[in-house]
C-alpha cells in the first residue's frame, strides 16, 4: 500500500478491471491468508450491458477498482461479521427470476420482471461519490437509470408524498436475517421529490456489467447525496404512500440513523465526526463535502429545513 | 512437568517468536496485496484485537499455573505482558499515524468526546506503569506488595477493554460478547480461589484456636 496523497493519482495507476482479474489469481495462488479472499465465480461471468450512454452527472475522479467495490461491502443480510462477508455469501442468492411490485398510492400498481425493468429506460453509466456513514468512500462506475421513470410507468397518486423500498429476505441464503438487531425486511424510503430527483438512480451494473450480488443484485437503489445504508440494495417492493416510511436503521437507533441521511460535515454521528472521510485507496482522509458534493442539485430540496434536526 | 533452564530459555524464545506472528501476519498481507480496500482499518482492527488477546492471555496464566500445577509458567507472563504493551502500542500509533494522521486537534476530540476511543485511551494510560515496572529492578524498587497491588490494575485494563470493543460495534456485539464471557471466567477463576483461600484461612484459624 504505497502513500499517495489524493490529487497525485493519475488514472492509468488506478487498477483497471482487466488486472481485476489477474491480481485475483495471483493473491489466490499465494495462498492469501484468505481476508480479502473469497470471492464467488459469479463476480467473472456477468451480464455485460454495452453502448451505455454518458452522463452528465458524473464525477471526472477516477472510479474505484472493481476489486474493492466488489469486496469492501455493508450488506446485513449477509453478516454483520465485517466488510468482506458480503462478497464471501452474497454468491448464493438468486437474482433469477426477479420481479418488483410497486404499489400503494398509483393509479397503474403493478409488478415488473427484471426484464422489463432493464427496457424502461435507456442504460446510463453514472459516476457517482459513494459516502459511507461510517466514514469512508468511493466513486462507482454505477449502470443504471433515473428511478423517476420507473415510477412513471404505474402513475403516483396526488396524495402520495413518500416512497417505501423493500428489499430481499432469504433465510436459505441469508444468514443476518437470523440476528433480531435489525426489523427484516430491511426497509428504506425517501420524500417523493428526492425520489423523483434525476441524480436518484436506479442500479443493475457496475463497470459496465449487473451488479455482483454483494453489491445488490439485480437491481438497488442509489441516491449519492445521503449515507450509503439509505440505498437499498436487492429491491422487490416499491410502495409509494402518504406517510413517512419506517426506515430499518432509523428503527434500530434514531439518535444515530435519521430519516434523512443526508452526507452532512457538520453534523456528527453521536460516535464518531462526519467532518472528513477516507476514500477507499487513499492514505489522507479528505474533507466530506455537504451533500457529498452534490449540494448545487440537490440543496434547494431542503430549503427552509433545519438539518441539523432532520438529520 | 519442569523443564530445565536450557528449556526454559528455548521455550522463551520460541514463545517470543510466536507472539510476533500476528505482527508477521500484516507483513505478509501487505506483501501479498491482501490488505483489502480498507487497509488501515484492517490494521487497526488487527492489532486492537490482539491487544486484547494478548491481555486475556496474560490473565489465563495464573488459572492455567493453578490448574496444570506448571508453576513455571509464571516465568513467560512478564513476556505476555510486555507484548500486550508492545500490540497496544502498535494499535495507538496505527490510530495517530495512519487513521488521523496526527491530526492533534481531531484526536482531541476523539479522546474526549468519543466514548470508545476514550475508553481505549485510557486503557493505554493504564498499561503504561505497568510496562515501565516489568523488569526485576522495578519490582526489587517497590517491593513486592506493592507491586503486586500496581499490577492488579491489569483487571481494569482488560475491562476497560472489553467495553472498547463493545462501544465500537455496529450492532452485532457476538465478539465483545465472548470477550466478555472468557474475561469473566478468568477473573471468576481468581475470585473464587481466593474465597476458598479465606475460607481455609478462617477454619486454620478456628481450629488453632
Ligand atoms: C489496551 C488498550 C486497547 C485495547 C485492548 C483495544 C482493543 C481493540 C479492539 C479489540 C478493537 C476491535 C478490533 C476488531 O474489530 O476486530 C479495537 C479497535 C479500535 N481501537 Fe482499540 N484498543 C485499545 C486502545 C486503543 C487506543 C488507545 C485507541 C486510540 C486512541 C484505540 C482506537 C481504536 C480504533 C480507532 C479502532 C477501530 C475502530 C473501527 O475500525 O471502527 N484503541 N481496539
Amino acid at each position: 500500500m504505497l502513500i499517495k496523497r489524493p490529487d497525485d493519482i493519475a488514472p492509468s495507476e488506478i487498477t483497471p478491471r482487466s488486472l481485476f482479474g489477474r491480481r485475483r489469481a495471483f493473491i489466490k495462488a499465494a495462498g492469501a491468508l484468505a481476508l480479502a479472499a473469497g470471492l464467488p465465480a459469479e463476480t467473472w461471468a456477468r451480464e455485460a450491458f454495452p453502448g451505455l450512454q454518458k452522463s452528465a452527472f458524473s464525477t471526472l475522479e477516477p472510479p474505484n477498482s472493481l476489486r474493492d467495490i466488489a469486496s469492501y461491502n455493508n450488506f446485513v443480510e449477509f453478516g454483520f461479521g465485517g466488510k468482506s462477508q458480503p462478497a464471501e455469501r452474497a454468491g448464493a442468492m438468486k437474482t433469477r427470476p426477479w420481479t418488483v411490485t410497486i404499489e400503494g398510492l398509483a393509479h397503474k400498481p403493478r409488478t415488473f420482471a427484471i426484464e422489463d425493468i432493464l427496457r424502461i429506460a435507456p442504460l446510463e453509466e453514472r459516476i457517482y461519490r459513494l459516502r459511507c456513514v461510517e466514514g469512508w468512500s468511493m466513486v462507482i462506475p454505477w449502470v443504471g437509470f433515473p428511478l423517476h421513470a420507473l415510477l412513471k410507468q404505474v402513475e403516483p397518486l396526488g396524495s402520495a408524498k413518500y416512497v417505501e423500498f423493500v428489499t430481499h429476505t432469504d433465510p436459505a441464503t441469508m444468514p443476518g436475517l437470523r440476528f433480531s438487531y435489525l426489523e427484516w425486511p430491511y426497509t428504506e424510503g425517501l420524500r417523493l421529490d428526492e425520489a423523483l430527483h434525476p441524480l436518484t438512480i436506479l442500479a443493475v451494473g457496475l463497470y459496465g456489467e449487473a451488479l455482483p450480488n454483494q453489491n445488490g443484485a439485480p437491481l438497488r437503489l442509489v441516491v449519492p447525496w445521503k449515507y450509503g445504508f439509505k440505498s437499498g440494495k436487492s429491491i422487490v417492493r416499491i410502495r409509494l404512500t402518504d406517510k413517512e416510511p419506517k426506515t430499518t436503521w432509523n428503527l434500530a437507533q434514531p439518535e444515530e440513523y435519521g430519516f434523512y441521511a443526508n452526507v452532512n460535515p457538520e453534523v456528527s454521528h453521536p460516535r464518531w465526526s462526519q467532518e472528513k472521510e477516507r476514500r477507499i485507496g487513499e492514505f489522507f482522509k479528505r474533507k466530506t463535502l455537504p451533500f457529498n458534493g452534490y449540494a448545487e442539485q440537490v440543496a434547494p430540496l431542503y430549503a427552509g429545513m433545519d438539518l441539523r434536526k432532520h438529520y | 512437568m519442569q523443564p530445565n533452564p536450557q528449556q526454559l530459555s528455548a521455550l522463551k524464545a520460541a514463545l517470543f517468536a510466536l507472539c510476533l506472528v500476528p505482527l508477521a501476519q500484516l507483513g505478509w498481507l501487505g506483501w501479498s496485496d491482501a490488505l483489502g480496500a480498507n487497509p488501515i482499518e484492517l490494521i487497526t482492527r488487527h492489532l486492537g484485537k490482539w491487544t486484547l488477546n494478548f491481555l486475556l492471555i496474560t490473565l489465563a496464566v495464573t488459572p492455567l499455573r493453578h490448574l496444570t500445577g506448571w508453576h513455571w509458567l509464571i516465568r513467560l507472563r512478564r513476556m505476555l505482558g510486555l507484548y500486550a504493551f508492545f500490540y497496544a502500542l502498535l494499535h495507538f500509533l496505527t490510530y495517530l499515524w495512519l487513521d488521523q494522521f496526527f491530526d492533534w486537534a481531531s484526536i482531541v476530540r476523539d479522546i474526549a468526546k468519543r466514548p470508545f476511543i476514550t475508553t481505549g485511551f485510557t486503557a493505554f494510560l493504564l498499561l503504561i506503569p505497568l510496562a515501565a515496572t516489568s523488569n526485576a529492578a522495578m519490582v526489587k524498587r517497590l517491593g513486592g506488595r506493592r507491586w503486586t497491588q500496581l499490577h492488579r490494575s491489569v483487571y481494569a485494563i482488560a475491562l476497560i477493554g472489553v467495553a472498547h470493543y463493545w462501544w465500537l460495534v455496529k450492532k452485532d456485539v457476538t465478539l465483545p460478547l465472548l470477550y466478555a464471557v472468557l474475561l469473566g471466567a478468568l477473573l471468576g477463576f481468581r475470585a473464587l480461589r481466593l474465597a476458598k483461600e479465606r475460607r481455609r484461612q478462617l477454619a486454620a484459624y478456628s481450629r488453632s484456636r
